[in-house]
């Protein structure tokens, strides 16, 4: 680490207005910049790849105001006073992996989760790619962990009961004159990275297994170990599984301060009560530099990276079946940090397209804009030139929270000794969850020098998909319980019976939104135009409330009010 | 079961069709995916049903009650919740695969009647940006939130889309007690009938702001305002013109797309002007056996037209004899937005055909020609033209010459005045 050259090139390049300074074992960088793209621009700058120091950005910059994090309106003291073993802080696939992997052992979990449902940031919001892993080489955490993560997926996902599909991945290069260097790399990502499955298809196989995608393309990088997963019902299933083994999970409940002393968090303050735990995880996402800092122990930055995916019609789903991106063309939006974005087949077999990728300084700011969607079916129209706009039946945006490094962040606090950080989780972060839950919890159990525990059941009790059923045992069930006959989301083909298991589910979540990330209604192309009433109604029955107190998401978000006939002349 | 037809949907061309089915000597079976019987029609409660078919003016439930009685005084089978998750060829027909509360059951018939009406095209397939909040609802799930459970789904909103639901939905918001900043359409003209315009906008003075569309909504839980904006003649929007209007809900009135994909999972072919399947004089589709009729076929304006094309389809579908057909295909010039039915089978009585079309844009004074190799055979006169408004002529088309390689045409060509 040379702080000298850092600060020589952010000054050629910023001027004054920026320095660099090793402080606490991090580079600490201070000034003030007037766009946030020099603000991670000198992030970037300072970074040092793979290695344990990390860039801490304090670097202000006038056109970006800090986002406050979203706090639930809830206020009751639920939580006070409770001692769990384990405090997890975030209820996506890092915190709700963790959560399960550790119900393995005799111990107290509590999961809090800020938001109203769980999965409801990056880890809801991304395209559910099981990756591979061919982009990333020996040294990183993430290539540490993705290939036993991927490898996990199959077993995982049954014992979740979550939908995945190994459809396998193309990427597809037009100019043939590239082959040889790109079959060095293959060989190279097969024996030195060990990415096994790494090999090279023809344009004759590439038209053959997936004939939407453009007739130019001269060869391929081919990953058949490539999968599709559900990335929000995989992290519901994880967390329902560890609370059917006895861990606790607290939703709309936000971290709101911790107390330290010598280096050890004593209480964690939140909307529900002062917590006072023996061990923390920091799995809070985009947050996860600020629960640190609130830990007393700051030693990386989070920039926030947006990402925007569209999904498209089941219709298309039929047409093209597997993972395909272009590689080697050049895009307005220069090198960016995607693993490129591309089409994907989905674990629901609808299409879906993206991400992109841009820096933002706002860590909750999903709101989707047209520029993404254009930038990124600009993009895949070259992977498949038959792509269509008007396919779309929704778009969604994730922020992403990775580190200046650009790796993850997997280790014990450095100045306070009972917090475990598993930050700077990004893409591939879904494939290698599995594996890192397996590893975090043993190590945290060491920690806490707990059993095993022995009524660990694995396999969470699921809601039956009917409509991928046999007739015979679709006519069964509907026999045992008729709810499973009564249809209320044509689209997506989902029973009355199925919305009342999903309201009944171990981490039950009320809401329009919340069921419908359960059992899908609402998902297909009618975008619950007709079911949402009804589902309404049903989740008002079966909880005894009146329609106007269901929500759609979070508790101030009502769907309909009462009439105010009369009220007016 | 075994039937001569089975009419999927319940709604007001599946009612008809099945009537006429019955009357046509058919065993019928009517398959309805909801408690009970309507279709749309159950959350319609406005009048203005039933003028040309009944001749008085019906509120929508009133409307569809008269085909339910007629339904009923024919003992004619329905299952209701009810819902067909397949459709399988035979050789002699179809086996209608369906779910319901009493199972998976199978039920057999020569020839099937597809009413499936349409769904609403959402905020989403009109590119509306910006955050996911509680709060953006298409006008007919408004509707149902309203009309059927008693509750509002506003309290000040924006209205996006002049169509009739749009407009209807703005009346009806105003009598409930909600404060409707403003109805805005993309096109330079209204989408709607005229007389809606007037009778939901003007006589409640709600404003409508033509050339505008919603470009994005704001809030995080519930929605707190939209984005609007002018458009420019290629209708896209004018970021300079954009202007934040603050309501609490924003609904969208943007269009109907006939809901086929039932039709399509037995290789009915859809055009793609009316999204519905292309048909013959006789509402048949390319798959023999298969009729279809009301919204499904197209988007109607009224709901008479509907039960007229259900009537047909399902008189059609109880006569279906399964013989050898010669079609031909009629084409349409691009003045047109659609035209059916698309093509006539010459083996079939093609004397009393309907057609229903639209123009594509607003028309003055113009004249609909119908030509046979290039030769004008039938020719109509119109005062205007107008997409809103569809039109409807019946012909006897055995007149003209029509052979299997006849190159038929129709051109609607706008006169000066």
């Amino acid at each position: 680490m040379n702080i000298k050259r850092i600060n020589r090139e952010l000054h050629k390049r910023f001027g004054d207005r920026v320095n660099a300074s090793f402080e606490d074992n991090c580079i600490l960088l201070r000034g003030e910049l007037d766009e946030w793209s020099e603000v991670v621009e000198a992030g970037q700058m300072a970074a040092i790849p793979k290695g344990k120091i990390h860039v801490v950005n304090d670097i202000l910059c006038s056109g970006a105001e800090a986002q406050e994090m979203h706090i639930s309106s809830l206020r009751d003291d639920a939580l006070e006073g409770e001692t769990p073993d384990v405090l997890i802080i975030g209820g996506g696939i890092s915190g709700c992996s963790i959560a399960r992997e550790m119900a393995r052992y005799k111990l107290d979990i509590l999961l809090l989760e800020k938001e109203a449902d769980l999965a409801l940031g990056a880890s809801g919001r991304n395209d559910g790619e099981v990756h591979p892993g061919v982009d990333l080489s020996k040294g990183s955490l993430k290539h540490k962990y993705v290939r036993r993560g991927n490898a996990m997926y199959d077993e995982i996902c049954r014992d979740l009961s979550v939908p995945f599909k190994r459809v396998g991945q193309y990427a597809c290069f037009k100019d043939k004159r590239l082959k040889p260097i790109i079959w060095c790399y293959a060989q190279y990502r097969r024996i030195h990275d060990g990415i096994s499955d790494t090999r090279i298809a023809s344009s004759e196989e590439i038209k053959k297994t997936a004939p939407r995608l453009n007739k130019d393309f001269a060869f391929a990088i081919s990953n058949p170990n490539s999968g599709s997963v559900s990335p929000y019902n995989l992290t519901i299933a994880y967390a329902d599984n560890a609370v059917e083994n006895g861990a606790r999970i607290s939703l709309n409940t936000a971290v709101l301060g911790m107390e330290t002393e010598n280096g050890k968090i004593i209480s964690v303050e939140t909307n529900r009560g002062t917590i006072r735990p023996k061990i923390v995880i920091n799995a809070a996402g985009v947050w996860s530099d600020k629960i640190a800092e609130m830990a007393g122990d700051r030693f990386f930055t989070i920039h926030p990276r947006r990402g925007t995916n569209s999904i498209l019609d089941k219709k298309c789903g039929d047409t093209f079946a597997t993972i395909a991106s272009v590689v080697g063309v050049k895009t307005a939006a220069g090198k960016s940090h995607t693993k490129g974005g591309g089409i994907l087949h989905t674990a629901h077999d609808n299409l879906l397209i993206g991400p992109d990728a841009v820096e933002t300084y706002e860590r909750e700011n999903t709101a989707t804009t047209a520029e993404s969607i254009e930038r990124v079916f600009s993009k895949q129209k070259i992977t498949m030139p038959t792509l269509s706009e008007r396919e779309i039946i929704t778009y969604f945006t994730g922020v992403r929270a990775p580190t200046y490094e650009e790796d993850f962040i997997i280790e014990w606090g450095r100045k306070t000794e009972n917090i475990f950080h598993v930050a700077g989780i990004q893409s591939p972060g879904l494939t290698t969850a599995p594996a890192v839950a397996v590893d975090v919890s043993a190590i945290v159990a060491e920690k806490l020098g707990a059993e095993k525990n022995g009524d660990f059941n694995p396999v969470r009790k699921a809601i039956p998909v009917l409509n991928e059923m046999s007739d015979e045992e679709r006519a069964k069930l509907i026999e045992e319980n008729p709810d499973y006959g009564i249809i209320i989301c044509r689209c997506e083909e989902i029973s009355k019976g199925e919305i009342l298991d999903a309201l009944r589910s171990p981490v039950c979540v009320p809401t329009l939104d919340g069921i419908k990330k359960r059992v899908r209604p609402g998902m297909g192309r009618c975008q619950g135009g007709f079911c949402s009433p009804l589902v309404t109604k049903i989740i008002a029955q079966e909880l005894g409330i009146p329609v106007t107190e269901v929500r759609k998401s979070s508790l101030d978000a009502p769907i309909v009010f009462e009439s105010r006939k009369g009220e007016k002349a | 079961m075994k039937y001569d037809v089975i009419v999927i949907g319940g709604g007001p061309a599946g009612l008809a069709a099945a009537v006429s089915a019955h009357d046509n000597g058919a065993k019928v079976l009517i398959v309805e995916r909801e408690e009970r019987l309507g279709g749309m029609l159950k959350q319609c409660i406005h009048d203005g049903f039933g003028l040309t078919t009944f001749g008085e003016k019906l509120a929508g439930p009133e409307y569809v009650e008269r085909f339910m009685d007629m339904v009923r005084e024919r003992s004619i089978e329905c299952s209701l919740q009810t819902f067909v998750t397949r459709i399988d060829k035979r050789e002699d027909g179809f086996d209608v695969v369906t779910v319901s509360a009493k199972g998976i059951e199978h039920r057999e018939a020569k020839s099937l009647v597809l009413a499936t009406g349409c769904r609403e095209r959402t905020a989403k397939q009109v590119f509306i940006h910006g955050t996911r909040p509680a709060g953006v609802f298409t006008a007919g799930t408004a509707q149902h939130y309203v009309n059927r459970l008693g509750v509002m789904p506003t309290q000040k909103c924006v209205i996006l889309g002049s169509g009739d639901i749009g407009l209807i939905m703005a009346r009806r918001l105003t009598l409930e007690g909600a404060e409707v900043l403003g109805v805005y359409e993309i096109n330079p003209t209204p989408s709607g009938l005229t007389r809606n315009i007037h009778q939901c906008l003007i006589d409640y003075d709600i404003p409508l702001h033509l050339s505008h569309t919603v470009t994005r909504v704001f809030g995080r839980d519930r929605l707190e305002a939209v984005e609007v904006c002018r458009v420019d003649e290629n209708m896209k929007p004018m970021p300079e013109t954009a202007e934040r209007i603050d309501c609490d809900a924003l609904i969208v009135s943007v269009g109907l797309i006939p809901e086929n994909e039932l039709a399509e999972s037995i290789g009915v072919i859809l055009d793609k002007h009316t999204k519905g399947p292309y048909a013959d004089g006789q509402l048949m589709t390319n798959v023999p056996g298969v009729f279809t009729c009301g919204n499904a076929l197209h988007v109607n304006d009224l709901v008479d037209f509907v039960s007229a094309s259900g009537a047909e389809a399902g008189r059609n579908a109880a006569l279906f004899a399964g013989n050898s057909r010669k079609t031909v295909d009629m084409s349409i010039g691009k003045e047109f937005q659609y035209m059916v039915p698309q093509q006539l089978d010459l083996n079939s009585d093609n004397s009393k055909i309907t057609f229903w079309f639209r123009s594509a844009r607003v028309q003055k004074k113009s004249v609909l020609r119908l030509k046979v190799n290039g030769e004008e055979v039938w020719k109509k006169n119109y005062l205007s033209l107008r997409p809103p408004e569809m039109q409807e002529i019946k012909l006897d088309m055995t007149s003209f010459g029509i052979d299997e390689s006849s190159a038929v045409t129709w051109e609607i060509e706008e006169v000066q005045a």
